[in-house]
């Protein structure tokens, strides 16, 4: 109850906040937040439910952006009639490279997600049907409301505040369901889950495949914000780390985790590189990498989990002392 | 025209030799310990600007730009195994991945905010020329970088499987527990081959310097080819790795040479995820 309290409250403020910071560079700062967290929680069902590190999720991102700017360069449709056809292409893809890689231990499974991601961009980048290095444009001046495509901010905002909530939904239904009950066994110690008769293969294939698939929603819904996808935009490998760390700081594996990761990271970024400009971009990477190595190092569970487990300790603290004092006695 | 297949083939296995080098480092840290070393491009590319750097302030070439980069990553190897690799090993698997991971992209990136993302080569004297061997030619740089890494990747070989240093290494990666009951210490020789994989590894990137293309990004693409090579020859193979790269050196340089020079990396990619279908546990590794 009080729980649902909490979220009620905390949804009230994320609705209002455009409307409260209502200038174009916070309602854009805020869409940019909402958008990464989309893609940072459909990371997180493979990479932090599965436990399954996927280091080429942009291919799944290049797949919507590319098919909603497709269906719009090459057929004239809306560009989001291009979102099922990303979401099939995704799901595929997922497969080719779940089935074989999900057997083995995960360092294959990282190692050949980074080699998908990049022969995706060097196969895009050579084919003239997708634009090759240029890349595909979306529409310049929108003909109708089902083309998305708005010169504000605020209606991107709602749009993906709404289909974050679709995807942390389906993340909180999954969990609650047998997959996710597999899961958890699969990540606690995947010998034991497979002898009590968990498909476990299986079982990370289809989180595979469903995060793939929402992946390339967010890759969809960038295009459209930002009305053209090229191969460094749609499939450079660095849109994977964002996607990887935001979970990470957030905390890989919890339903909030990535929506944090990304309001502390999306924020940074922005307000960095505005302040140092082109040149500020390595500089992010190295502030982005030493941010990993020091979660990876001190805290593997991330923010999220780290004050979880203070507020455990912190209201359980008089029971553990009784605890100690019995454990101690002879 | 059969020459010029020749001459293909020649500087394939050179370069192959070269891949060999420095995925043996990567196959020897993940067969002892377990660990994927998602840096292992960005060591090599270390190993670059280190050769970069010595011929631009020294003037000096690979006679002492590759020791000193040898040096130079054997060092770095040590402290990222003492201040991460030891605790991230016992950590789960999305730690390990993430930590090196994050590594790859600090060195990357520091790099490229020094240096900038421009593409930097050495001048092509620097090692004298080209040679010509029974109507072959062939350029000095690439058959010194090919005959020292054959060289040093069979040492490593030899290292591993004839010496007590070797034993002692096997032994850890066999049993750690076991070994340290022996009076082995694991924690001293998983240092030892962190140094001597990231020495290796140091040592391909100033010996490829010389003729390739230098720019912060290159261990990117290095990556995957460390990766390709370990997965074909099997992890924890050094043999297996100097076969596997021998061959990914030759497939490279033939579907440049017969498709073109853009797809050659297309090639070796799918490759990849061709033999991770097929066979996973690579040519030389046990099921």
């Amino acid at each position: 109850m009080r729980r649902l309290a909490w979220l009620s409250v905390a949804l009230a403020l994320v609705i209002a906040y455009p409307l409260l910071f209502s200038t174009p560079f916070q309602q854009r700062l805020g869409a940019l937040v909402l958008l990464y967290a989309i893609a940072a929680s459909a990371w997180n069902i493979v990479g932090g439910y599965a436990g399954q590190v996927s280091v080429g999720h942009v291919v799944f991102f290049g797949c919507g952006a590319y098919a909603a700017m497709g269906a719009y360069a090459h057929f004239a449709l809306s560009p989001m009639v291009g979102i099922p056809a990303g979401i099939l292409f995704s799901v595929v893809i997922a497969a080719v490279v779940g089935v074989p890689t999900l057997r083995l231990s995960g360092h294959y499974f990282s190692m050949a997600t980074i080699a998908v991601a990049e022969l995706a961009r060097l196969i895009v980048t050579n084919t003239d049907y997708l634009g090759a290095a240029v890349g595909l444009s979306g529409p310049t001046v929108p003909r109708n409301v089902f083309d998305l495509s708005f010169i504000s901010a605020l209606p991107y905002y709602y749009l993906f505040l709404a289909i974050l909530i679709i995807t942390l939904g389906i993340t909180w239904w999954m969990t609650n369901s047998r997959i996710g009950f597999y899961l958890r066994a699969i990540k606690d110690s995947e010998r034991a889950a497979r002898s009590l008769g968990a498909p476990a293969s299986r079982t990370k294939l289809y989180a595979y495949m469903l995060s793939a698939g929402l992946t390339s929603v967010a890759g969809a819904l960038y295009a459209m914000m930002f009305g053209f996808v090229d191969p460094e935009s749609g499939l450079g490998i660095l849109i994977s780390v964002k996607m990887l760390i935001m979970a990470a700081l957030g905390g890989a594996g919890l339903l909030f985790g990535p929506l944090v990761g990304a309001a502390i990271l999306v924020p940074l970024e922005e307000i960095s590189n505005s302040l140092l400009g082109g040149k500020g971009a390595g500089l992010t990477f190295v502030v982005y990498g030493a941010i990993i190595v020091l979660i990876a190092r001190f805290q593997p569970g991330g923010i999220l989990d780290l004050i979880k487990r203070r507020l455990e300790k912190y209201r359980k603290a008089p029971e553990t002392i009784v605890a100690a004092g019995t454990s101690h006695a002879p | 025209m059969s020459f010029v297949i020749v001459q293909v083939i020649v500087g394939g296995l050179l370069l192959g030799a070269v891949y060999a080098l420095f995925s043996s480092g990567l196959t020897l840290v993940w067969g002892m310990m377990n660990v994927v070393n998602f840096a292992h491009g960005d060591f090599v590319m270390l190993g670059m600007y280190v050769a970069y750097l010595v011929y631009s302030l020294l003037g000096a070439g690979p006679l002492i730009g590759a020791p000193l980069a040898m040096l130079v990553l054997a060092t770095l190897g040590v402290v990222v195994y003492f201040s991460l690799i030891r605790d991230i090993m016992k950590g789960p698997m999305l730690a390990q991945i993430l930590g090196t991971f994050g590594l790859a992209l600090l060195l990357r990136y520091s790099v490229f905010w020094w240096f900038g993302a421009n593409f930097l080569t050495l001048p092509e004297n620097v090692v004298g020329g080209t040679l010509d061997l029974f109507g072959i030619r062939i350029q000095a740089a690439r058959l010194l970088a090919g005959i020292v890494a054959l060289v040093v990747t069979l040492g490593l070989h030899l290292l591993l499987t004839r010496t007590s240093l070797g034993s002692k290494m096997l032994a850890v990666a066999e049993d750690s527990t076991a070994a340290q009951l022996m009076g082995i210490r694991p924690d001293s020789m998983q240092a030892v081959a962190w140094a001597i994989a990231a020495g290796a590894t140091g040592l391909a990137g100033a010996l490829i310097a010389t003729f390739f293309y230098i720019v912060p990004t290159v261990g990117e693409t290095l990556a995957i080819v460390a990766f390709v090579t370990v997965s074909l020859g099997g992890f924890g193979s050094v043999p297996g790795a100097l076969v596997a790269g021998l061959l990914i050196g030759v497939i490279e340089s033939l579907s440049g040479y017969l498709i073109g020079a853009i797809y050659q990396d297309i090639v070796v990619y799918s490759l990849f995820l061709g033999f991770l279908w097929f066979r996973p546990q690579g040519l030389m590794g046990k099921s």
